[in-house]
């Protein structure tokens, strides 16, 4: 780790959603806070600051994180994903984006990046999980509007189609 | 009505998803600021009653990137207290002026270059509080000799009101039994994700201020804020972004928190951002009402229920404000819910206590009232050894009596509760749940059934506060009632469709059933029509009826919208039948066409037909331009309460049969629900998908409120839910899928049918939970939430018991 004064910014680069970012940040930046308001990415959501809504979940070198519970600078260096590196081109969504929609699967859509992320990344290593699986692997992320009901459903839609397009490539 | 094959009622894709699935939502905190905004931290009170002796702000405004500090000197010099619903002396201020009553309450606001500026000043100010005793329980609030937080108000009682209707004294005097509950409804709130945003700027040139926030209305309170800025309504500019993450009429409680960032802006001279974080929204947002409620029937010997006798002590927190103590009254029509009950009399007392002010949340005094009177339907059955749903089914108001006047006054619109009922327990299957409890038992297993009915309002009368003032107070103050519901449908100069309405939504889905609704109405399709959502109150057509609450989008304001593209459509006929040479009625919009009905050759595109005023307004017949169209619509039932304090305070009533079954731990008391049944009638359906979407996420919200969630203070008021660890919300393990079941009875008071649908739940099922576990554990007396320590406690007294 390198030594980084508290007063001073310090810059602070990774890979985002495939193109390399840059910034500056204090060492007390919270990574939410420079993604949104430094790089401008808002698709990252703050919903409580203190790791429990799971609103800000993104992917850090392959595994799912609270970006509210890291600060900027510990992500130099890194890979991330974010909500906004889903689709595969604007104007088109992912199979899982395209469940969460069909399903109904978001209301106000400010918890649903994190659990996009959590489930993106879930569904690579989990490609036909139980609907029990499911449930208890979205308990790490709050969601005030829909009851969780159709997320659920949307999950497990979204895996049986991600194994049919493996089947049909394969 | 739009065709059976049109686009209302089917469950199409929404368009707001996109963006929302794709990080490009424009929320608050995601919209750009102009150059040199600030940011505000605000320090909150550590104490639940004190006076403050001295705020030592010195060290705070030199600090770095420090632009100002307010306290309240500068709030009570800039502006005037929230003006209360009643008449008393009570001074609701934004921010702490000499004294502390709840903790969480502002104290004083940094503003700085960037929040974390902001926060590291907020350290620097010292505050020196001089502690007063703290008042928790409504009960003590209320007896003589209690410490007052109000000391004008010469009490902690801000209003006793008494009513009375029919003749409950011969009732009780003439029924063979008095059955009561005794209850205390906890405090808890819906915390939406998103937390309170705003921005506020001020112009001392013109004194005028402008404000953008996550606000869902009532827009009513625009008034009561734009008075507390001493300025007329037009030099409050108040400005809604496209996307909220939610509210659940929570988002009502930013009023005083836009008012202190207003002056906050003025006293700095430079735009003032703040973004609550969430330990501020726990402690010192806003919260539902607790309640402490004893309700006594007069009852036969057939469980028939003569009369109602309801005490209701309802706790306001710490202000009360505007539209408080509207919890309390909200339900007034329906004090007797889904039954033919005749005789009524009410005792209502508003208390003040140190905990944070109450305001809007969903369900809205609906859980308050039928966790009293649905627990006490069930005692009665109990009490009475009768079965609890043959008390239901008895007590039911009849299907030929719609529409039906409460005792109170309630006019309920429509409906068939007991053929409603009968398809729930044959489609819901409630033999087979009963089976299943006494199959359970029979293996030592702790398993109830609870079943619960109710009549959900919506679509607010905006007189129906004013119950809460004696008649001779209402004929000073004037008659206030309706409830003015508004959309604009304007054409471009490329003839497409633009929809503007200002319900607020905040997740809902609004944008999309308006779409549906326009393009039944004209012809096209959905993906035709651009449907915008945020409000601009300087620029848009709006009223005090505004915003996103007592659900009121369907049967309202998608109301509304359905009548401006009727009336548009209307006069584009007259226009087309001049230029297709056939009376205006042989005109028909089909398919993006404006055709003669029968000769479908005859015909123009609707783009053409709809941008021709723009383009050639000297060729329009009589003058009449067809470029826009704004409806104003407000339901005559809604009533001002009258001289006898009868008042319809809603316009729809939806109802609700729920059952469920629960199965308790022995060991650790968790409850587990493992069926959960649901019968809606909210009139016409208008997108089966969204309508489920409340409904299950009305259900989440209060197996939270029933099972897990309290904003629970200890007794010197110390705030004990500040965190998402400490507050607990219920996670995809503990929402189960219910049945949902539909039957509709169409409103017969609104344009398309429909009913409000969104809190109904918050309304039946606590209640419905509470009443399974009380049958699970033969228990009498039960307070939510029931959590587990609850729960063993009651075992243990249980099984202690002699057999």
């Amino acid at each position: 780790m390198p030594r980084l004064s508290a007063d001073a910014r310090h810059r602070v680069a990774f890979v985002l959603n495939g193109r390399a970012v840059e910034g500056q940040a204090e060492p007390r930046m919270l990574l939410t806070d420079f993604l949104r308001h430094v790089l401008g990415m808002t698709g990252t959501h703050v919903g409580c600051e203190h790791g429990v809504c799971g609103a800000c979940t993104v992917e850090i070198d392959g595994v799912p994180a609270r970006a509210c519970l890291m600060l900027a600078v510990q992500a130099d260096g890194a890979i991330l994903r974010t909500v906004e590196g889903l689709a595969p081109e604007p104007g088109r969504l992912s199979l899982l984006q395209q469940a969460f929609r069909r399903h109904h699967a978001l209301q106000c859509g400010f918890c649903t990046p994190g659990i996009l992320m959590s489930l993106d990344n879930y569904l690579r290593d989990n490609p036909d999980p139980r609907e029990d699986d499911v449930r208890i692997f979205l308990t790490g992320h709050l969601c005030r509007c829909t009851g969780y009901v159709p997320i659920v459903a949307a999950a497990l839609d979204a895996a049986a189609r991600l194994r049919e397009m493996k089947e049909t490539q394969t | 009505m739009a065709a059976a094959s049109g686009w209302l009622g089917r469950s199409i894709e929404r368009v707001e998803d996109a963006a929302l699935l794709t990080g490009r939502g424009r929320y608050i905190d995601d919209l750009g600021v102009l150059p040199g905004t600030l940011h505000a931290a605000i320090l909150r009170s550590s104490h639940a009653h004190a006076n403050i002796r001295a705020i030592e702000t010195k060290a705070a405004a030199a600090a770095p990137g420090v632009a100002a500090v307010i306290t309240g000197a500068e709030v009570s010099a800039l502006s005037s207290p929230l003006v209360p619903v009643l008449r008393a002396p009570l001074e609701g201020w934004p921010i702490a002026v000499g004294r502390v009553r709840y903790v969480g309450e502002p104290i004083a606001v940094v503003v700085a270059a960037d929040r974390y500026l902001a926060e590291d000043a907020l350290d620097l100010i010292d505050v020196d509080y001089d502690p007063l005793p703290a008042l928790v329980d409504p009960l003590a609030a209320l007896e003589p000799g209690a410490p007052t937080l109000h000391d004008k108000l010469g009490s902690n009682v801000a209003s006793d009101r008494s009513f009375r209707y029919g003749d409950p004294e011969a009732a009780f005097a003439a029924a063979p039994h008095r059955i009561a509950v005794d209850i205390r409804y906890p405090r808890n709130s819906c915390t939406p994700i998103e937390t309170f945003g705003l921005v506020a700027d001020y112009d001392a040139g013109e004194d005028a201020y402008d404000i953008l926030a996550n606000f869902m209305g009532p827009f009513s309170l625009h008034a009561v804020m734009a008075r507390a800025l001493k300025i007329p309504g037009n030099r409050l500019r108040l400005r809604t972004p496209p996307d909220a993450g939610g509210s659940f009429g929570v988002k009502q409680g930013l009023v005083p928190t836009m008012v202190l960032m207003a002056i906050a802006a003025r006293v700095a001279g430079r735009p003032v951002k703040w973004i609550e974080d969430r330990l501020e929204h726990l402690v010192g947002s806003v919260s539902a009402t607790n309640r402490v409620t004893r309700l006594a029937a007069a009852v036969d010997d057939d469980g028939r229920v003569r009369a109602l006798d309801w005490d209701q002590v309802e706790d306001v927190g710490a202000h009360l404000r505007a539209p408080e103590p509207a919890t309390l009254y909200r339900m007034h029509g329906n004090l007797t819910g889904a039954y033919d009950i005749r005789n009524v009399t009410v005792r209502n007392r508003v208390v003040l206590t140190n905990k944070t002010p109450s305001g809007l949340n969903r369900g809205f005094g609906g859980p308050q009232v039928y966790y009293a009177l649905e627990r006490l339907m069930q005692r009665i059955a109990g009490e009475l050894r009768l079965d609890p749903l043959d008390v239901i089914r008895r007590n039911l108001i009849p299907a030929d009596a719609f529409p039906y006047r409460t005792a109170s006054g309630g006019l309920l619109d429509s409906g068939d509760y007991g053929r409603a009922i009968e398809k729930a327990i044959d489609e819901g299957g409630l033999a087979q749940l009963l089976a299943w409890r006494e199959s359970a038992r029979a293996e030592g297993r702790v398993c109830g059934v609870g079943l619960t009915a109710v009549v959900e309002p919506s679509v607010s009368n905006m007189g129906y506060i004013a119950t809460v003032l004696t008649p001779e107070e209402r004929r000073r103050a004037g008659p206030k009632n309706g409830a003015q519901a508004t959309a604009t449908i304007a054409l471009d100069p490329g003839g497409a469709v633009t929809v503007h309405i200002a319900s607020a939504p905040q997740g809902q889905g609004h944008r999309t059933v308006v779409a549906q609704i326009v393009a039944d109405a004209l012809g096209l399709t959905p993906a035709d029509i651009r449907v915008i959502g945020e409000l601009d109150t300087a620029r848009d057509a709006w009223s005090i009826a505004s915003g996103n609450y007592s659900s009121r989008f369907a049967p309202a304001v998608a109301g509304t919208v359905h009548l401006a593209a009727l009336r548009l459509r209307a006069r584009l006929a007259h226009s087309a039948a001049g230029k297709l040479n056939v009376p205006a009625e042989e005109i028909e919009f089909v398919g993006g066409k404006v055709r003669a009905r029968g000769n479908p050759d005859n015909a123009m595109p609707f783009a053409r037909l709809a941008a021709s005023d723009h383009w050639s307004p000297g060729e329009a017949s009589d003058g009449d331009h067809v470029l826009r169209e704004t409806v104003f619509w407000t339901p005559p039932q809604l009533a001002a309460p009258n001289d006898a304090d009868e008042i319809n305070a809603q316009l729809c009533h939806a109802f609700i049969f729920d059952f469920c079954g629960v199965e308790i731990d022995r060991d650790t008391g968790a409850v587990r629900i493992d069926k959960y049944v649901t019968m809606h009638d909210c009139g016409r359906v208008l997108h089966p998908g969204m309508v489920a979407g409340q409904i299950t996420g009305g259900l989440a919200h209060a197996i939270g409120a029933a099972l897990y969630e309290e904003y629970a203070y200890a007794p010197d008021g110390a705030f004990l839910a500040g965190t998402f660890a400490d507050y607990l919300l219920p996670t995809a393990t503990e929402v189960p899928a219910p049945l949902i079941l539909h039957t509709e009875s169409p409103s017969p008071f609104t344009p398309l049918g429909a009913k409000g649908v969104g809190e109904g739940n918050c309304m039946s099922t606590p209640v419905c939970i509470a009443n399974a576990v009380a049958d699970a554990l033969g228990a009498a007396t039960l307070d939510l939430p029931l959590t587990p320590t609850k729960i063993c406690t009651l075992i243990s007294s249980r099984e202690g018991a002699a057999p």
